[in-house]
């Protein structure tokens, strides 16, 4: 079941419902199918949670995703997962959820619209300099656009605005580039090659995910780190 | 009429160059960043953790160049600002 012909780009342009300017397209209502997803299940498995041994297996699973997430924002930051968990965890746990459901047939994944994965990167754009004034002080953070010298603000300015656009396009690229491949690919080998596409695709959804995440991780340990903190450790 | 020929040969010829010239650099550049990555990793197996993730990162960083190639290219193919301009030209 298809609900996007192949000509259509993005999930944008399949209109469920409209009145007037309000329109219910495809991109917003299987985002809030995962939102809905997400939060009854976390609601669900965390209502009755044990401190011993003896765990139901969904609240052991969430524990290992939680920690993993965990660990793995602990190495970037220098230990510091704590603080940065709720949000580095948040995209990475709506990223994933969003392209594994692409297996489901008649599902398009919210993150192959570029509308969705803007969104994405503008909350990583804002979370950088909120993370870094709340950490360093904001005479300090301002201080990072001036190194080595003053010539390098605008340099600094197009990096921030040139690696929001390259966060937005590559989430958005790789998810629907391989939604076209399947579609071209079933109607040329139907069958046989998109279910070995479409199990690359679940590599390729988890590897998007991971890589968003690290990469917003790395931007916000990069502004909240201070430049003579980096220079004792020499 | 000749023009909407002519557009839509040169989106489409210009689409496949494009995907072909912007995927030989990038490769190129992902086999080398591999080839070092898994030297490393022979060398130094418990500095594992730290190499994967820098990989992972720069991996990224090297796969976008080719990732705005093929959006160029989709554009060119199925949303072809042009093509849109020279119809509305020739109805209106």
């Amino acid at each position: 079941m298809e609900i996007m012909s192949i000509a259509q780009i993005s999930p944008d342009q399949v209109i469920f419902w409209q009145w007037k300017f309000i329109t219910l397209n495809a991109t917003i209502l299987y985002t809030w199918i995962v939102m809905v997803i997400l939060v009854i299940g976390s609601w669900l498995v965390t209502r009755r949670l044990s401190p011993t041994i003896h765990c139901s297996r969904w609240q052991n699973f969430l524990e290992v995703v939680v920690s993993t997430i965990r660990s793995e924002i602990d190495e970037v930051s220098k230990g510091e997962g704590r603080y940065y968990l709720p949000f580095i965890g948040t995209l990475f746990i709506f990223i994933a959820l969003s392209n594994i459901l692409a297996v489901v047939p008649g599902y398009v994944p919210p993150t192959s619209s570029l509308t969705t994965t803007a969104a994405l990167a503008t909350c990583v754009f804002i979370a950088v300099p909120i993370f870094g004034i709340s950490k360093q002080g904001i005479k300090e953070y301002l201080k990072e656009y001036f190194r080595p010298t003053f010539i390098f603000f605008p340099f600094h300015v197009m990096g921030e605005l040139s690696r929001t656009l390259a966060l937005t396009v590559r989430l958005f690229g790789n998810i629907m580039s391989h939604e076209k491949v399947i579609a071209i690919l079933l109607s040329v080998t139907p069958f046989f090659f998109p279910i070995v596409m479409q199990a690359l695709g679940l590599l390729i959804g988890i590897i998007q995910a991971y890589i968003f995440s690290i990469l917003a991780m790395v931007y916000i340990a990069s502004a909240t780190q201070t430049h003579e903190e980096e220079h004792e450790k020499k | 009429m000749e023009n909407v020929n002519y557009i839509a040969m040169a989106s489409i010829i210009s689409a496949a160059i494009c995907m072909a010239l912007g995927s030989v650099g990038p490769a190129l550049g992902q086999a080398r960043a591999v080839q070092s990555a898994l030297s490393s990793i022979a060398q130094q197996p418990d500095e594992r953790n730290s190499l994967t993730r820098t990989l992972f990162v720069g991996l990224a960083m090297i796969e976008s160049i080719a990732i705005y190639c093929f959006v160029i290219s989709m554009i060119l193919v199925f949303a072809n600002p042009f093509w849109n301009f020279v119809i509305k030209k020739i109805g209106g």
